[in-house]
């Protein structure tokens, strides 16, 4: 598994994928976080790291799937599904891999942001005056959200062996639970169905954690969430290429 | 038993892939698996490495059942699938060394190394997979299904859409793997067959047709010895159909005559006999085996 999780890790970092992905991201963000004047924080004039957590999710919605779109439709297309199936791994140890791969790949991304992290608590006055608290849990928060977004990527990529499907639909999902749950519990149904709706989208844990909160329920709800399509995937697996 | 397989099913649909088919194959065995398009050669690969379940029935590699304990079987099972799929934008070395992490391999620098060695591949193990040629990459294929040193190797279609030199090369290497280790190959090329394998299991539809020796197979289904006799001079036809056995004679241009008997019968002493007796030199004698292709034609066409 362990030699899995290098490959896959090697095969981003020598293709274009990565440093596009990192590079895009890490543009996009500083954009946003310094220069537009709608969201700066030099214009804003409060120290802290909002503009970066509001942004990065819708960011890595597409990003994300971009990552993950080949890993699977690119292995069945060419074939290397088959031998990949075929090596003494289990099911599991195959999705786990490509699964963390992504994971420090997001990583690798939001690792540079520490510095506007540096730069907002020395620009903070008196320096230091900022939420820590507050943004370590946005951290946090969002690195389960884009581990969310990964399991979703790499579910979407088992589907088909297309990557431009597997890409359309892992927006398609991500989109759904980062976003839409949240807006359909704004709709005139009853009280219950409302709290479930707004229980299964991933902002209102998301936010929850940006307060700085780290609650374990929204742990637990991130965690589930990820268990959940890495299972489907794994049940793909089991399923479709065979 | 190196691969036992009984009663093995696999079904898509409603249509049986294979149907029921059941052998076994001994410890260090070359295995020609034969049979035209479609007749169910790889689906019995696919489940025999653990790639598809079966419908029904069982198979098993080493005494480990595919079904109950994959990873054993895995373990044990060195894979060429079809079309050698393969990481086009990994280094040989780096892929090799990949394929060895995901055995475990106690020293996979060696091993690779040695794998590169045995497969020829010296000159480009440091270039890309995809900058390499079909027959290099062939040999890519045959390496990681090499690298664990696996007890049963099973190749599909190895030689498919290769030049005759790197056929022979690739065929070189296979005979040289199959000296230790149990092999299984699928193809339909029948001189492949001749080359390789001294069994053959022809399949057509997904049930087996033939399992036997390639002698066996040979001598053909019809149970006769043919012999074709070219003599300096004409002979009674007569005397030819008295031999011991002879069930027909045809007489060809130019004093050759094609002499069919029931199987068991050596006419080749008889018939020098004859010629002796009769003042007839012998200028060409041949006892001819049906070939391969026309075994392969005659049971798989229907």
């Amino acid at each position: 598994m362990y030699s899995l999780f290098l490959k896959e890790i090697r095969s981003f970092l020598s293709s274009p994928i990565a440093y596009v992905v990192i590079g895009v991201f890490l543009l996009v963000t500083s954009l946003f976080i310094w220069v537009f004047p709608d969201y700066s924080i030099l214009e804003f004039n409060f120290a802290n790291m909002d503009p970066l957590f509001v942004m990065a999710p819708w960011i890595f919605l597409f990003l994300i799937p971009a990552v993950t779109m080949r890993s699977f439709a690119e292995e069945r297309k060419s074939g290397t599904i088959e031998l990949l199936l075929t090596r003494p791994l289990t099911d599991f140890q195959i999705v786990g891999a490509k699964y963390l791969a992504g994971l420090v790949l997001v990583f690798l991304s939001l690792l540079p942001t520490f510095l506007y992290a540096v730069t907002v608590y020395r620009l903070a006055d008196p320096i230091g005056n900022v939420d820590t608290g507050a943004m370590l849990g946005s951290y946090i928060g969002l690195f389960c959200l884009a581990s969310a977004f990964v399991a979703i990527g790499l579910f979407s990529s088992s589907l088909t062996d297309n990557q431009i499907v597997s890409f359309v639909t892992a927006v398609f999902f991500s989109f759904f639970f980062y976003a839409a749950f949240d807006s359909l519990s704004l709709m005139q149904l009853p009280q219950q169905v409302l709290l479930v709706l707004e229980y299964l989208g991933i902002a209102r844990h998301y936010e929850g954690m940006s307060q700085g909160v780290i609650d374990s329920r929204d742990v637990l709800y991130f965690v589930s969430l990820n268990a959940f399509f890495l299972t489907l995937t794994r049940y793909v697996l089991q399923n479709r290429y065979r | 038993m190196s691969v036992r397989i009984e009663s093995l099913t696999k079904t898509y649909g409603v249509q049986n892939a294979i149907d029921h088919i059941s052998f076994s194959i001994g410890h260090g065995e070359v295995v020609g698996l034969l049979g035209p398009n479609g007749a169910g050669k790889s689906t019995t690969m696919k489940i025999l490495t653990c790639f598809m379940p079966q419908s029904s029935g069982e198979a098993e590699v080493c005494n480990f059942n595919t079904r109950t304990s994959p990873l054993e079987v895995r373990r044990r099972v060195g894979y060429l699938p079809e079309h050698n799929p393969l990481y086009g934008d990994m280094y040989v070395k780096e892929y090799l060394l990949h394929v060895a992490g995901m055995y475990k391999l106690a020293n996979p620098e060696a091993r690779v190394k040695q794998m590169v060695e045995l497969t020829g591949l010296g000159p480009e193990q440091h270039k890309r997979i995809e900058q390499l040629s079909k027959g290099y990459r062939q040999r890519v294929g045959l390496a990681q299904a090499l690298v664990h040193d696996p007890e049963v190797l099973i190749l599909d279609e190895p030689t498919s859409g290769l030049d005759p030199n790197q056929l022979v090369d690739i065929r070189n290497l296979i005979r040289e793997i199959g000296q230790q280790k149990t092999v299984i190959l699928s193809t339909h090329i029948m001189q492949e067959v001749e080359a390789l394998c001294p069994r053959i299991i022809i399949i057509n539809k997904g049930k087996i047709v033939a399992d036997g020796s390639r002698e066996s197979l040979q001598r053909g289904k019809k149970g006769q010895e043919l012999v074709e006799v070219e003599l300096d001079g004409a002979i009674d036809v007569a005397l030819l159909r008295g031999l011991n056995g002879v069930l027909r004679v045809e007489v060809l241009s130019g004093n050759r005559y094609k002499v069919e008997a029931q199987a068991g019968n050596d006419l080749r002493k008889a018939i020098f006999d004859l010629a002796v007796k009769q003042n007839r030199a012998i200028l060409s004698l041949n006892v001819q085996q049906s070939s391969l292709e026309d075994v392969f034609r005659q049971l798989t066409r229907s």
